[in-house]
């Protein structure tokens, strides 16, 4: 199935799906060193963003999150491709700088119609999902 | 959004994948926000540069961009002045790395200029178009000169360096720049006791844009500090002051019509029919005011120059301390361009035992962390370096600041 959306960042990538009802702040939130969710009480806490398809609400925090976002790249653990309902800057931006396929406003609620471990492929460049 | 041929272009990659990405940003913003266009910006300002906040995802990121910038473009302080680290007492790894940032951002072909008060090197004029970061300078451009800056964060404002243009939209648009909460204060103010208004008020406020109906007119000085604190405590990036700043008369007589409430009922919020404001009101307590900017305590620091002090203030200081020796820890910190414009005034302040800091601040600065109770005469770093640096913070006049410096206690 195929669902279309809108770019934020071109390239494509596949990963199952992790899928998040609360909004993500990188900083603070995520452990740059790990990519594990170290925000207490978060929707995600504890579980881990490497290789996945991330697909959240939206970023909120300090702006500094979007070098995290770079941070987990460089480190080898941030994910495949992210989906937002709705893009912020700081995410957008993150994703831009670090080259993680990004696209936002699917035309199906992603974080309801999504389930964890799906895989996901993301087309950033098209702006188009599919799930297998 | 709509991209002109060129545009569409360097976002296909056709001029390096720098660039590429740097209009993915641009466009990113564009569409999040709803802008029709990119436009011409005349220069940019740069906030993610103390290797304090950055660290090395910041560092790895400038340095593997490739290119110069297209209009001239500063940089936010740093975390150290850039020659007198080590007087400051900075860590070497620490200053290792801040070099490397700062040589990262001059390959760009940006000026290693370091400071919060941008508008002292390259005043903006009226109505010029900007991509600038530093929150207070934002504050500054909007609302005294009357030009035009949304709040960037540190890579839009470099995508718009390296690109040379912005997204149209936010505080670019002269429909969403009149004011959205009406401010009061019954009785004059001055000095200080600005940035304790802004400290109280910009809670209030949020990310509105406030109209000041004050009793005192402000100088430039003071409209910087009421401009600062409001951004740090609220997230505002433009006021008014009825009678002051420069866009008294932004509204145009159809949104007049549509807004029938500004003509009520005899008061003191009354004013002539051209000017606006809001129905929405704060009165902000002068007693408030006065004990936010009157605070007891016995620092070990005394931290001036929030944002970076002009030369009317370092004058100021110099003309406070009547030849006396200060026998406290005393930074005063200003822009590296200003302070070498005045050598005499920086030596005379340097004789009588105080520290003038260049490229840096004592919000992003680690050396301010060494200390324990910082006297402020601004009410942006009473607000930020709490939490910024662990220590207490107390807001004191700059009178007040300089009187406690001297006597020791």
């Amino acid at each position: 199935m195929q669902i279309k959306g809108h770019r934020i960042c071109g390239g494509r990538a596949t990963g199952p799906a992790l899928v998040s009802k609360d909004a993500i702040s990188f900083l603070g939130g995520v452990d740059p060193g790990t990519g594990t969710v170290i925000e207490k009480g978060h929707a995600l806490y504890g579980k881990n963003v490497k290789g996945t398809v991330l697909i959240f609400p939206g970023g909120k925090g300090s702006t500094v999150g979007s070098y995290v976002i770079y941070q987990l790249m460089k480190n080898g653990v941030a994910p495949a491709a992210m989906i937002n309902i709705k893009a912020e800057p700081i995410v957008a931006v993150g994703a831009i700088i670090s080259g993680i396929p990004m696209v936002d406003r699917l035309e199906q609620n992603p974080v309801e119609t999504i389930k964890d471990g799906d895989t996901v492929t993301v087309d950033g460049t098209a702006g188009i999902i599919e799930l297998s | 959004m709509y991209l002109t041929r060129e545009e569409e272009n360097i976002y296909n990659g056709e001029q390096g994948p720098t660039l590429q990405k740097m209009m993915e940003i641009l466009v990113a913003l564009g569409d999040i926000y709803d802008a029709k266009k990119l436009i011409q910006v005349k220069s940019a300002q740069i906030a993610g540069v103390s290797y304090k906040t950055i660290g090395d995802a910041g560092l790895e990121w400038i340095q593997d961009l490739e290119g110069k910038v297209r209009i001239p473009a500063v940089l936010n302080p740093m975390g150290m002045d850039r020659e007198a680290f080590v007087e400051m007492g900075i860590d070497p790894h620490f200053a290792k790395k801040q070099e490397e940032i700062i040589r990262a951002y001059e390959k760009l072909g940006i000026r290693p200029e370091c400071t919060c008060t941008p508008y002292y090197l390259n005043r903006p004029r009226f109505g010029d178009h900007l991509a600038w970061s530093e929150s207070s300078a934002v504050c500054f451009a909007n609302s005294v000169l009357g030009a035009r800056t949304n709040r960037e964060g540190g890579p839009s404002a470099l995508a718009a360096a390296l690109i040379g243009k912005t997204p149209y939209y936010g505080l670019h648009i002269t429909e969403n720049r009149y004011p959205t909460v009406t401010v009061k204060v019954d009785e004059p103010i001055h000095g200080a006791e600005y940035g304790a208004l802004g400290y109280l008020a910009g809670r209030q406020i949020g990310d509105g844009i406030p109209i000041f109906k004050l009793k005192s007119t402000p100088t430039e000085d003071e409209l910087k500090h009421l401009g600062a604190a409001l951004a740090a405590s609220g997230a505002v990036a433009l006021f008014h002051v009825l009678h002051v700043s420069p866009e008294q008369y932004v509204l145009p007589p159809d949104k007049m019509d549509r807004e029938p409430q500004r003509l009520e009922s005899e008061d003191d919020w009354q004013v002539p029919e051209r000017f606006f404001l809001p129905r929405e009101r704060i009165e902000v307590d002068i007693a408030e005011i006065r004990e936010t900017a009157r605070q007891k305590a016995s620092p070990d620091i005394i931290a001036l120059g929030c944002p970076h002090a002009s030369r009317e203030e370092l004058e100021e200081i110099l003309s406070l301390l009547h030849g006396r020796k200060v026998k406290k820890e005393v930074w005063v910190c200003t822009g590296r361009s200003l302070g070498e414009k005045n050598p005499e005034l920086i030596q005379q302040l340097r004789s009588s035992g105080i520290k003038v800091l260049y490229d840096t601040c004592m919000v992003v600065s680690p050396a301010a962390n060494q200390f324990k109770c910082m006297m402020v005469n601004s009410g942006k770093a009473l607000k930020y370096t709490p939490a910024m640096c662990g220590v207490d913070a107390v807001m004191g006049t700059t009178e007040e600041c300089i009187e406690v410096a001297c006597r020791g206690d």
